[in-house]
Formats: C-alpha cells, sequence, structure tokens
C-alpha cells in the first residue's frame, strides 16, 4: 500500500455551498446601511453581540472544556476599557473596541492563574466570584461613574447616521472576523490537539501536547472574543454600567444559545442566536414568563437532546457548513 | 474585637449554606449552581407557610418534608440524568433551575426585600459588656451550624447512611456491586441538602430580609466558604464560612461598598496561596 491510495477529506458538498452563500449573504448585509431602517441596524449590532460572546463561550466550554459562568468579567473589561480608552485617552473609539478586546485578552492571563485552580463545576462558579470582584471594584471606581455607570462621550461629535452605520459595520465586521478565526483556529493543527484534549486529557497529554499551554491559549482567546463583544456591544449602546456590564444574564444567554444551537460545534451559537433572537423579539415581552421558558428550554435540551438542534440535524442528514473533522477515505479497490 | 465576634456569628449562617453544598459534591460531585435560590426558595416557603398563622417552629414540619420531598425527586429523576464526566450538563440543568427559581419567585413575589416575621425575636440581645451586645437570633444560628455540621460528620462516620453515602463517594459503581443503588443514595443526599437548604432559608429570611434575585450572592458565599475550608471536610466548611464572614465584617467596618469585595479578596487570597483549602481531609 503506497500513501497515494488514501486521501482526507476535509469539506462536504454542504460547506462548500455554505462559502458562496455566506459570501453573498455578507455581501448584501454590508449595503444595510444603505437602504434599511436604522432600528434594524441596532438590532443587528445587538444580536452581534451575543452572538459572538456565545460563540466563544462555546469555543471555550465545547472545545476547550472549561465550562465558566464568568465570562462576563471580560465582557464587562471590553466594554470599559473602550470607554476609558475613548473618553480619557482620544482614542477613535471604534479602535478603541479592538483595544478592549486585546487587552481582556491579556487580563485573562493572570485571572486563568486564579481559575485554573478549579475544575469542572468549581471552576464554573471560580470564574463567576472574579467576574463579581470586577464588578464592585468598577462599582467602587468614582472616575468612571461608579456602581451608576457613566455614558460614552466620545463619540459625541459625530452624527447619528454615521456613528450607525459605522458601528453596523463593525459589528459586521467582528462577526465574520470571530467566525472565521474560531473556524481557521480549529482547522489548525492546535484545533486537532484542543479536540485530543476535550475528548481525553490524559491520552492528549501521553501524545506530546501542551494540555495547559493549550488550556491557556483557549482562554486567552475567549476572553479576546468576549471583549471584543463587550466593547462592541457598549459602543452601541453609548452607556455603560457596572450591573449591565458584568451581568451574569450574558453567561446565562450565551449557554442558552450554545446549548439549544449544539454545544462544541461552530453551527451552535449561529443557530442558538437566530432562535434566541427569534424569542427575544416576540416573547420578551412577557418578562419573568419568557426567562422561565428559557430556563426551562435549556433543561430540556440538555436532557434529551444532548447535541442540540444542530447535533440532531447532522446525526440526522450528515450536514456540516464548518468541516473541522479530517475523514480518511481509501481510493484504492473501489 | 466586636467585628470579629459579628464575623462568627455571620459565619455561622454562612457555614449552614454552606454545608449543603458541600454535602452535595461530596456525595455525588454534583456543583449546584441553583443552591442559593433554593434557600431564598426557603426563606420564601416559610414565609408563605407563616402568613397562615403557624409559628415559625410549626411552620418546620410543613417546609421541611416538602424540601425533602422536592430535593428527592428533582435528584432522582432529573439530576440523576446529567451526572457524569463531563461537568456541562448538571451545570446547564442546575442554572437553568436557577434562572426558573429566580424569576418563579419574582413573579409570585414581586422584586420587594421581605422578611419573616418574628415577634422581635431577630432585635433581641444579650449585652456581654458594656458596649458589646449580641443577638439572640446570630447566636442560636451558630449554634445550629455547629450541631449541624456534628450531625453530619456522625452520620458520615457512624450510620449505615452515611457509609452508603461514602461508598457512593468513593466508587459508586462498586457500591452498585455490593448492593447499593447509587441514585437512591443520591437522592437521599439531595433530600438531606434540601432540608438544609429550606432551614438556612427561613433562618436568613429571619436575620435579614430576602429578595428574589439573591440566590447567586448566597451561592458564591457558599462556594467561597467551601472552597476556603478544603473539600471533603464539613469542619473545614465551617471554618471557611467563620473565616469568610470575618472578613466581610472587617471590610464592612472599613467601607460598606467593600465588605462582600473583601470577603470575595480573602477567597481569591487562598486560592491563590492554598488551594486545597485550609483543612483539607477525607471525611470519616
Amino acid at each position: 500500500m503506497t500513501q497515494a491510495e488514501f486521501q482526507v477529506i476535509r469539506s462536504h458538498p454542504s460547506s462548500n455551498a455554505l462559502s458562496l452563500f455566506a459570501f453573498l449573504m455578507v455581501s448584501i448585509a454590508a449595503s444595510l446601511p444603505l437602504w434599511g431602517e436604522s432600528s434594524w441596524m441596532r438590532e443587528f449590532v445587538e444580536i452581534a453581540c451575543y452572538f459572538i460572546f456565545a460563540m466563544m463561550w462555546n469555543l471555550l466550554a465545547g472545545y476547550g472544556g472549561m465550562v465558566s459562568i464568568g465570562q462576563q468579567v471580560f465582557f464587562g473589561l471590553g466594554g470599559y476599557i473602550m470607554l476609558i480608552c475613548g473618553n480619557f485617552l482620544g482614542v477613535n473609539p471604534f479602535i478603541a473596541i479592538l483595544i478592549g478586546a486585546v487587552f481582556a485578552g491579556l487580563f485573562a492571563i493572570p485571572i486563568s492563574v486564579i481559575a485554573f485552580r478549579l475544575q469542572g463545576g468549581y471552576f464554573a462558579i471560580g470564574t463567576w466570584v472574579i467576574s463579581e470582584v470586577a464588578r464592585l471594584s468598577i462599582s467602587n471606581a468614582q472616575f468612571v461613574g461608579g456602581g451608576s455607570g457613566t455614558s460614552l462621550t466620545a463619540l459625541r461629535g459625530i452624527d447619528k447616521a454615521t456613528r450607525e452605520s459605522t458601528t453596523y459595520w463593525m459589528a459586521l465586521f467582528c462577526v465574520v472576523l470571530s467566525i472565521w478565526l474560531v473556524y481557521l483556529f480549529l482547522r489548525s493543527k492546535q484545533g486537532l490537539a484542543l479536540l485530543a484534549i476535550r475528548d481525553n486529557e490524559v491520552a492528549a497529554q501521553s501524545q506530546g501536547i501542551a494540555v495547559s499551554r493549550m488550556k491557556l491559549a483557549v482562554y486567552v482567546v475567549a476572553a479576546i472574543g468576549a471583549g471584543l463583544a463587550g466593547a462592541l456591544y457598549f459602543v452601541g449602546n453609548l452607556r455603560i454600567s457596572p450591573d449591565a456590564a458584568f451581568s451574569v444574564n450574558w453567561s446565562a444567554f450565551a449557554i442558552f444559545m450554545v446549548v439549544i444551537g449544539g454545544i462544541g460545534r461552530i453551527e451552535g451559537p449561529i443557530i442558538g442566536a437566530l432562535i434566541f433572537w427569534a424569542l427575544n423579539k416576540f416573547f420578551s415581552d412577557y418578562g419573568t414568563w419568557y426567562l422561565i421558558g428559557l430556563g426551562l428550554l435549556a433543561i430540556f435540551t440538555t436532557i434529551f437532546f444532548k447535541q442540540g438542534l444542530w447535533g440532531y440535524v447532522q446525526q440526522r442528514w450528515g450536514w456540516t457548513l464548518f468541516p473541522i473533522s479530517r475523514k480518511l477515505q481509501t481510493m484504492g479497490g473501489r | 474585637m466586636e467585628t470579629i465576634l459579628q464575623g462568627v456569628l455571620l459565619g455561622g449562617l454562612y457555614g449552614l449554606f454552606a454545608l449543603g453544598l458541600s454535602l452535595m459534591f461530596g456525595v455525588m460531585r454534583l456543583t449546584n449552581t441553583a443552591h442559593g435560590d433554593f434557600i431564598i426558595l426557603g426563606s420564601f416557603a416559610t414565609l408563605s407557610v407563616i402568613s397562615t398563622g403557624l409559628t415559625p417552629i410549626q411552620s418546620l414540619f410543613v417546609t421541611l418534608p416538602i424540601a425533602w420531598l422536592l430535593g428527592y425527586a428533582l435528584q432522582r429523576y432529573v439530576l440523576n440524568g446529567t451526572l457524569g464526566k463531563d461537568p456541562l450538563p448538571s451545570l446547564v440543568v442546575t442554572f437553568g433551575l436557577s434562572i426558573v427559581t429566580q424569576n418563579f419567585l419574582l413573579e409570585l413575589f414581586s422584586a420587594d426585600p421581605r422578611s419573616i416575621e418574628t415577634d422581635g425575636f431577630n432585635t433581641r440581645g444579650w449585652a456581654l459588656t458594656e458596649s458589646i451586645s449580641i443577638g439572640v437570633l446570630p447566636v442560636m444560628i451558630l449554634v445550629l451550624a455547629v450541631s449541624t455540621t456534628i450531625f453530619l460528620q456522625l452520620l458520615f462516620k457512624y450510620t449505615s447512611i452515611g457509609r452508603s453515602f461514602r461508598a457512593v463517594s468513593d466508587d459508586p459503581e462498586i457500591a452498585e456491586l455490593m448492593g447499593l443503588n447509587s441514585k437512591k443514595v443520591y437522592a437521599l443526599a439531595t433530600g438531606l441538602a434540601f432540608v438544609l437548604m429550606s432551614i438556612s432559608g427561613s433562618l436568613q429570611g429571619m436575620r435579614t430580609t430576602v429578595s428574589p434575585s439573591d440566590g447567586p450572592m448566597l451561592l458564591l458565599f457558599a462556594f467561597e466558604a467551601v472552597i476556603i475550608g478544603g473539600m471533603g471536610s464539613f469542619w473545614g466548611t465551617l471554618a471557611g464560612a467563620m473565616l469568610l464572614g470575618i472578613a466581610q465584617q472587617i471590610g464592612f467596618r472599613w467601607d460598606p461598598g467593600w465588605g462582600i469585595w473583601c470577603g470575595h479578596m480573602v477567597f481569591l487570597l487562598i486560592l491563590i496561596l492554598r488551594p486545597q483549602g485550609l483543612f483539607p481531609k477525607t471525611r470519616g
């Protein structure tokens, strides 16, 4: 047998169709400010932030095996760093979004030193404590408005239409960027190592994978993404407060989206975000009952559809939009 | 001095919060993220029962059996299915329960803080010296926390239920080979944890006010106490709770805005300096 008799298959007809479809969708979406209403743009920016945040939660929990209820710490830090850069240092807020994301990633390194001392469920609650520490610290920091928060004044000079369409383009750019980066990351050698760690940490280590370095890398990348979502959200919102920035609801909604859509697959948070958007649009007026419904839906899905909606589709029809797996096919003898 | 005393008393309450969490994690490695919300559920259950005209002591005869049944059924029919090597299912389910419980209470009782009426019992105090006096209720809570710790320790050490708890905790498969039904044992443990949560919930309601959104905060306090104390030891958990209470009281005295922050900081410091906790040991 020679090597030529085998072939590693890394794509799927549905994934090839998607690349074309996605390109079309993004092109149409990019022209929205020319023909759409400003409320659509605002809505898109908001859901984009939820989606990016969920995407990063999925990377952390679904691929890295680290279930966190404290990712909002990076969301809030991203937002506050963007605000400080914009309001006090005179940086253009749209550039400050990226600075906020990078700094959230830098903060993740010392935070990981503490958080990684806990495992499993205790890691989840430990990260929540860290996020509370950040919330309480910022609540006591008067220069950013303390507990009642402050406004992003750096965007005052820009007129409303320009501000809204720029924010919208930035959000679209961030969404495409985060999907693309996560996809490339998971297709790379590092991604393969990550999947190996998720499936069996000890076995992965015995194959020479630097488990702890890999976990730190995922944690930092997820923090950058969460910081990006946070900074973007508060550019769209123009007002920030510690209770909004470090709210555990961010993690709650991310968990909901990922679990409903399907954990450990890139399609999961995309489907989850669409469902969440639809539910939010039609039922959020019901307030507490709406949240009770979301909670019950998440419980129900976890118990009866462990793979989520997309996992079900994938098992049933074998569709895959973002092929990150490697399939070995024999060429000879067929 | 007074601050430390108040901290120890507060720690008694936190100890009661934490023992249930410690019990559930110890027996089945389940991290119950709805722990705090179930405590608040206990407060509101007691509050509702008392509003029908029963005394707080009488209300226990209603709430505790319900709590036990609820815990038993929840573990038996919902949570058992989520246990396993992967922590995700149990975390998502309990986190979902936390959101459901919180919003259900919000719907029924609104967001207003309430407290359980005790006819002034909660404000009664003993004067120790000229300047220091301690509340009767906090002392009672502390005594209860210590006796519950002794009770759990004895239960685990000497009774057959305790032995089965330890057995399924060490190795559920071998325990099943020896004739135990680990699912039932888990359900018993959760039932017991729910009784503890219900008691501590009513005490929290008597000592201060409760509102439906308080749950997560109590979960974090309970969790910190468990980690500070070191996993696997009920005495450690109680000591961790005291340390947390003292840290918060010192913080509050320094500046009310930093009290809870100080508690969190002590937790993080312990995690950095002594990740195994202050008194780690295996039970029994």
